[in-house]
């Protein structure tokens, strides 16, 4: 009886400090202009003082893959290491005459187009090595948007476990409703990334899905 | 005096149909390339199925790299439409054999088109729309 009591307390503690020491890789994916960039940098700046990149009202801003390691989020006294990914937004249509509406002139607009173009080919590329991906859309735009049907099939194809991240619940127009009947087999948690709300939620359900991982 | 409201013009286009058994032996690349090779005639296409997640995020890569490179080509505007399996167990049961039989999701439609001709693909659970530019 003592002798398990021994074992187990010795297996405990070792399953312990490995699991601290696994590093789980937490992409942040979705169309532009969602708020992946504004969630990754609220998480980073509040667990490591830090944010991963800048935010901005023209789409495309991300159009590289960032990430930031050893990110250790406390969650009611649980401790979990990621690595988090901001990846550039995923589209299907890139034309810099739409960057001309936001006062950029016509040579930095195609040098946006340009980089966006590889941005979204960067993030697809990296669908591959995410342990977790959060799926972040904007509550005031329409879900069925093939690209987020087609990024969710891919990982569903991968088996990479996602979470649906409903953003800007701040605004008038947001609708979680509407995206949770557009994606009714997967948890979605509203919250506004820019005002830092409901972000409770939001770490229950990463700790959650990491678990499983 | 009641000024006449013009309806601008609209471009010339056209639709193309493509049924499953014309993409149906062809590997991933062969058929991402017929695809493509169709969209940039100016041709809005319907395919009979749909493609596998892995075809579509790639139809997505090889659209992104030839923006900039091909004259005039600003990306395409993509949706499919497909039974979303609330049919009961055995509807879903029997669409599955018929699935795997036919190679394909061949109850499924998949339209694209090049974005310089449609504007956007609007959908809801209810009906699908096509915007074109003028």
């Amino acid at each position: 009886m003592v002798a398990n009591i021994i074992k187990n307390f010795f297996r405990r503690i070792f399953s312990n400090i490995f699991k601290q020491k696994k590093e789980l890789k937490l992409g942040f994916y979705g169309p532009p202009n969602a708020g992946k960039t504004s969630l990754a940098n609220r998480i980073c700046k509040d667990f490591t003082g830090k944010e991963i990149g800048t935010v901005s009202k023209i789409p495309h801003e991300t159009r590289n893959v960032q990430f930031k390691e050893k990110v250790e989020i406390d969650y009611k006294g649980k401790k979990m290491t990621f690595k988090i990914i901001d990846t550039p937004g995923i589209a299907t249509k890139i034309d810099y005459e739409d960057f001309l509406k936001f006062r950029l002139n016509k040579k930095d607009a195609k040098v946006r187009a340009k980089e966006a173009t590889q941005g979204v080919i960067e993030s697809i590329k990296w669908l591959d090595d995410m342990d977790i991906v959060v799926i972040v859309l904007d509550a005031t735009q329409n879900p069925y948007n093939q690209v987020n049907i087609t990024i969710i099939g891919n990982l569903v194809a991968r088996k990479i476990p996602v979470l649906i991240i409903a953003n800007k619940i701040d605004l008038r127009k947001a609708n979680i409703k509407k995206i949770e009947s557009a994606f009714p087999e997967y948890d979605v948690v509203g919250i506004s990334a820019r005002y830092g709300k409901n972000l409770e939620e939001f770490y229950e359900s990463v700790f959650k899905l990491a678990k499983n991982v | 005096m009641v000024k006449k409201k013009s309806l601008g013009k609209i471009r010339g286009f056209s639709m193309q149909f493509l049924p499953y058994s014309e993409i149906r032996g062809l590997d991933s690349s062969q058929r991402i390339r017929k695809i493509l090779n169709i969209v940039l005639g100016n041709n809005i296409l319907i395919i009979q199925g749909r493609l596998q997640p892995g075809e579509e995020t790639r139809l997505i890569e090889d659209t992104m790299a030839m923006i900039g490179h091909v004259k005039n080509f600003k990306g395409i505007e993509l949706a499919v439409i497909s039974g979303n399996g609330n049919g009961g167990v055995f509807r879903n049961f029997r669409s599955n054999i018929v699935n795997a039989i036919a190679g394909g999701d061949i109850g499924a439609l998949t339209i694209i088109g090049p974005a310089t001709i449609v504007k956007e693909i609007k959908r809801n659970p209810r009906k699908i729309e096509l915007l074109l530019k003028r």
